[in-house]
């Protein structure tokens, strides 16, 4: 029974906790109730992939309403991957959040939290799970409207700025993925991406369908923050809040790289995107991205906005990847959403535990304090170095997948550019170890102690685990090669 | 001991472990049985012909390739890191004790690895692990130099990784024989290669950082680095003609700067390059007499140079100091350094009956062999060199000289008990090499005591004695003065920051200029675009909202206009 329904619980669950963890009272409850939502939702999006793996592609009819005129949810191995990294991070930061958020965020506002982290989750879920265009839009709305009150609750005033400078961007973006969409449904009469697929080569070489093409492609560019449309980010990271900022480094921009992925596969096909420049406009924007914004990474006085920059950079690693439109690009992308995600997380969990001790994330106001809070600066050293691809972590994987991906079409410009970030990585790498061990602390900053175990423990076990997914390939690159296979690359 | 096929990395990352739970004693034990161990391990237990493989990432990694080229290299890093373990035992930082073992056990891995990835990740490896050597010293100095050198280093790790892809793409394979100078991949490689060997212009991270780096820690850094590019160069290039002129030109150009040098540790990590640069000519030179000469030189220079960075290191630790211009004097109170030292000396100036000797007259007869005359010319300037600077200079100044008054200890125990190993080895290889040459690679009859041989050796030696000492009662040589000279590190150390200050006060003069000339909008335009750098203003800073509506609509009509031109077929 449970069996068939798992996509759906994968989304409703969330989706109707919300409402209560808003009202419930005091601050521990909520907390609770978030903690056991987003385990179960991990433990289901394991047992999904699980099952897509074992026996193919799981298409659910939403009320019963068979597709393309119901709502379906298709779920592939990329996007089953892909709700495990979702449920997976917000899994691990439930129990990060409950001393962080005890901190930085005002008791009478913690249930809300709750309740917008859930939403949050319910719509980053809900775009990789279905199968309909339109219900992607909404879902994608959900996510965003949520990471817009989520942000807004950041320590300091400018979060507020931040929050509403996302929310005006992420708008526009929705909006011209919306008049993308409007311009598909009016030349095919269809919303469901399968059938999409289906009735598109008939008109493809209609202009409004290239036209369609682009609004979609630069709204989701939006949302996945692609050089130069990340000006949203580095201030949203900044000023969110610690959990928050862990969360939606990890996922939000991840899942918008999947959208990409999904509509230049499974949508339109990868016949049809070469006929456009958008392959080109990703290898351009994808190259310059990553040296331009790993340089700017650099000069950064601010470790959480640094990182921000770093993230953006990376969303450069991943846009080359699509851009090659090989398998072993397309395989490159999806592995290095999962691993960038852990290595942001670790990284953000890291900074956001001494954040939790001293109240700021300036460069200037740490020094010093990775001797007093050896652990936490240990994480941070393992995600550093699974930032720059260091051999026996995950980044290092990644940065293979990639390379190979560029020698095979003789790109030398992009081997270049992946092999530079890396250097420019482990000069911004280095600057917070400088920043952190080298100095000497403040006087004021001498009594500073190592964070408390409830931020250290899911710190290090993302931290362990960018080690672990360093070696044992089969869940990344195992998983990527068969969802690639799904896609119908050939 | 332990099953044959044990990669020999392994103890040493074991200790590191172990070491890191404990403290003490037992620390200090189990630091010195890594190399006892292993050592006796790679002695008694693995013969030529040994593989291990590991299959990870659809590659077959070779972790363990035992054959007498890497077994040579695996014996003499045994000896180097046990001899460092011993020097350094008094040392009660953390930091360094692990990043040694770790450093060690990867120059381990990197000469037993059979295919190019395993090498790419040892060859990462050391450099990650050496760097914490250099900081170790936590002096502002060694923190930036430690940085230009991790720079440098994962450079060369980022070439070798891009050239073993596209040597896979070639031809199918990673494993690691030999790759020759052909294509792009084989260049890659190569500049990866020479990165890490010091060649001329890749140099500076090596005279750069090595004497920034602890007492103890340079003598770490002296053993393994360089050799491990030496064996790499042997295994993947032998022959490559190109290696000969690299080499010859290696032996030469340090020696100027050895000699003005100041700094002795300096000058020692200047004499090193030269040093390699005798067996870079010996790989380059490829026949196996001449190859031998290399692998034998490098197991020598390990030993040798590391005598006198070691003596050195004792010098720095009870004064202090180490520049010539400072010292003087200090065999009154440390003889039994001042005569290890002399020892080193001779032996890296190639003294009949001192290791030096009986392989760097491999090479140079190798050279002559081969019919390179000129190049042997050079080659014999730069031993009559090496006599001046790390021969004469570094015993003169330190031990000799005039009486800088300063009056120390001797150094501790542990130091001089290492110190005299590799003393005791580069006395027992300078006259009984038969058993340093039972172990070379190829198979070659040759015998260093002939009288060409000898007499030719000490006509040199004397004469540029004579030279030394006519210069200096003349007052004719360079005097030890305190100045840091810079060679090819001018570049990005002095030309890169000067040329972009130079050029951020032209922009913003002649922006003045024009601010001058033209109204107030114009001046608002050059605060945004000129004043300071364009990403700090630009990239860097909280864009308003409109400016990235903007954007938008850029990319927009990009994709449209390049849609509606460019349609593709």
């Amino acid at each position: 029974m449970i069996d068939q329904h798992v996509s759906l619980l994968l989304v409703v669950i969330p989706l109707l906790a919300a409402p209560f963890v808003a009202v419930l009272p005091g601050r521990h409850l909520a907390w609770l109730a978030t903690q056991i939502i987003t385990a179960i939702c991990f433990a289901l999006a394991i047992y999904q992939l699980l099952q897509v793996l074992q026996g193919g592609i799981i298409s659910y009819e939403l009320g019963g309403w068979a597709p393309p005129w119901g709502i379906e949810y298709r779920i592939d191995a990329a996007n089953a991957l892909l709700a495990v990294i979702i449920a997976g991070i917000a899994a691990i930061t439930a129990p990060y959040s409950l001393a962080s958020v005890q901190r930085e965020i005002p008791q009478h506002q913690h249930s809300l939290f709750y309740a917008s982290f859930l939403l949050c989750i319910t719509g980053l879920l809900g775009i990789s799970l279905t199968g309909d265009i339109f219900n992607l839009f909404v879902f994608l709305e959900i996510s965003s409207l949520s990471s817009y009150a989520l942000i807004s609750m950041g320590k300091q005033r400018q979060a507020l700025t931040a929050a509403y400078q996302y929310l005006i961007m992420g708008t526009i973006g929705a909006t011209f993925f919306l008049i993308g969409v409007g311009l598909l449904y009016a030349q095919t009469g269809t919303l469901n991406m399968a059938d999409l697929a289906a009735r598109l080569p008939e008109v493809i070489q209609l202009r409004t369908v290239h036209t369609a093409f682009g609004f979609i492609l630069v709204g989701v560019a939006l949302k996945l923050a692609l050089f130069p449309l990340h000006l949203w980010l580095p201030n949203a990271y900044t000023f969110a809040p610690s959990v928050v900022t862990i969360f939606l480094a990890a996922t939000a921009t991840k899942v918008a790289v999947y959208v990409m992925l999904r509509l230049n596969l499974t949508i339109f096909s990868s016949d049809f995107v070469l006929k456009t420049p958008a392959n080109e406009i990703f290898l351009t924007l994808g190259i310059i991205g990553i040296i331009v914004a790993s340089a700017t990474a650099i000069i950064q006085k601010d470790a959480k906005r640094l990182l921000a920059y770093s993230s953006v950079a990376q969303i450069g690693y991943m846009i080359i990847g699509l851009g090659f439109a090989s398998i072993a690009g397309l395989t490159a992308t999806l592995v290095h959403i999962f691993n960038h995600a852990i290595m942001k997380a670790a990284l953000f969990m890291a900074i956001g535990a001494i954040f939790y001790r001293i109240g700021s994330s300036r460069l200037d106001d740490l020094t010093g304090l990775g001797r007093q809070m050896p652990w936490t600066f240990g994480a941070l050293i393992i995600g550093g170095l699974s930032l720059i691809g260091v051999p026996g972590t995950a980044g290092f994987i990644s940065k293979w997948y990639l390379v190979i991906a560029a020698l095979e079409q003789d790109n030398w410009l992009a081997t270049i550019a992946i092999l530079g970030g890396s250097l420019l990585a482990v000069i911004y790498v280095w600057k917070l170890v400088e920043v952190l061990y080298f100095k000497v602390a403040t006087s004021e900053r001498q009594d500073v102690r190592e964070a408390p175990l409830l931020l250290l423990v899911p710190t290090w076990v993302i931290a362990l685990s960018n080690i672990y997914f360093g070696f044992d390939t089969t869940w990344t690159v195992g998983v990527a090669q068969t969802a690639i296979k799904m896609l119908g690359m050939s | 001991m332990w099953m044959s096929e044990l990669p020999p990395f392994v103890p040493f990352f074991l200790a590191a472990l172990l070491a890191l739970a404990t403290r003490g004693v037992v620390r200090q034990l189990i630091l010195l049985s890594a190399p006892i161990l292993g050592g006796l391990h790679l002695w008694f237990d693995v013969t030529p012909g040994t593989l291990f493989n590991l299959t990870i990432l659809e590659f077959q990694l070779t972790l363990m390739r035992a054959d007498k080229l890497s077994l040579l290299f695996g014996y003499l890093f045994h000896i180097a890191s046990l001899i460092a373990v011993v020097f350094a035992l008094h040392v009660r930082d953390t930091t360094q004790q692990i990043a040694g073992m770790v450093y060690a056990g990867s120059a381990l891995g990197a000469v037993f690895a059979g295919d190019l990835i395993t090498l790419f990740i040892f060859w990462e490896l050391l450099a990650v692990s050496s760097v914490f050597l250099i900081w170790a010293r936590r002096t502002e100095r060694s923190l930036r130099a430690g940085q230009r050198y991790l720079l440098i280093q994962v450079t060369s790790g980022m070439l070798l990784l891009a050239g073993a892809l596209v040597h896979y793409q070639k031809t199918g394979s990673m494993a690691f024989d030999f790759i020759g100078l052909e294509g792009v991949a084989g260049w890659l490689i190569f500049i990866a290669f020479g990165i890490k060997c010091a060649f001329p212009f890749l140099h500076t991270w090596l005279t750069d950082a090595y004497p920034e780096s602890t007492p103890t820690g340079t003598v770490f850094l002296s053993a393994f680095t360089t050799k491990v590019a030496v064996y790499a160069l042997a295994r993947g290039y032998p022959g490559t003609e190109l290696l000969v002129y690299i080499g010859a030109a290696m032996t030469c150009f340090p020696i100027f700067y050895a000699v003005i040098e100041n700094d002795l540790r300096r000058v020692l990590a200047y004499s090193m390059i030269n040093q390699i640069g005798f067996m870079v000519c010996g790989v380059g030179i490829g026949t196996a007499l001449a190859l031998n000469g290399a692998v034998a030189h490098a197991f020598n220079d390990v030993i040798f140079k590391g005598l006198l960075f070691m003596t050195m290191g004792a010098v720095l630790y009870r004064t202090g100091n180490i520049n010539g211009s400072d010292l003087g004097g200090l065999y009154k109170t440390m003889p039994k350094t001042a005569v290890l030292c002399i020892v080193g000396a001779s032996s890296i100036s190639a003294f009949p009956l001192f290791s030096g000797f009986v392989s760097k007259s491999m090479v140079m007869t190798a050279m002559i062999e081969e019919g390179y005359n000129y190049l042997w010319l050079m080659l014999l300037f730069a031993s009559a060199g090496v006599f001046h600077h790390a021969g004469i200079k570094i015993p003169y100044f330190a031990f000799f000289g005039h009486d800088s008054g300063i009056r120390t200890k001797e150094a501790p125990n542990n130091m001089l008990i290492a110190m005299t190993i590799a003393a005791v080895l580069c006395l027992f290889i300078g006259m009984q090499p038969q058993y340093l040459y039972a172990l070379l690679p190829w198979q070659v009859d040759y015998w260093p005591y002939d009288v060409t041989h000898v007499l030719a050796q000490l006509q040199l030696l004397f004469f540029s004695a004579l030279a030394f000492v006519w210069l200096n009662k003349q007052g004719l040589y360079p005097p030890e003065l305190h100045s840091v000279n810079l060679d090819m590190e001018w570049f990005y150390r002095k030309l890169l920051p000067n040329t972009a200050l130079a050029i951020r006060s032209g922009l913003s003069s002649s922006a003045n200029l024009l601010s001058r000339v033209a109204t107030g909008g114009v001046t608002l335009w050059r605060e945004k675009i000129i004043n300071l750098s364009f990403i700090r203003h630009h990239l860097a800073a909280s864009w308003p909202t409109g400016s990235m509506v903007l954007w938008i609509g850029v990319l927009l009509a990009v994709y449209l206009v390049l849609d509606e031109f460019l349609t593709k077929t």
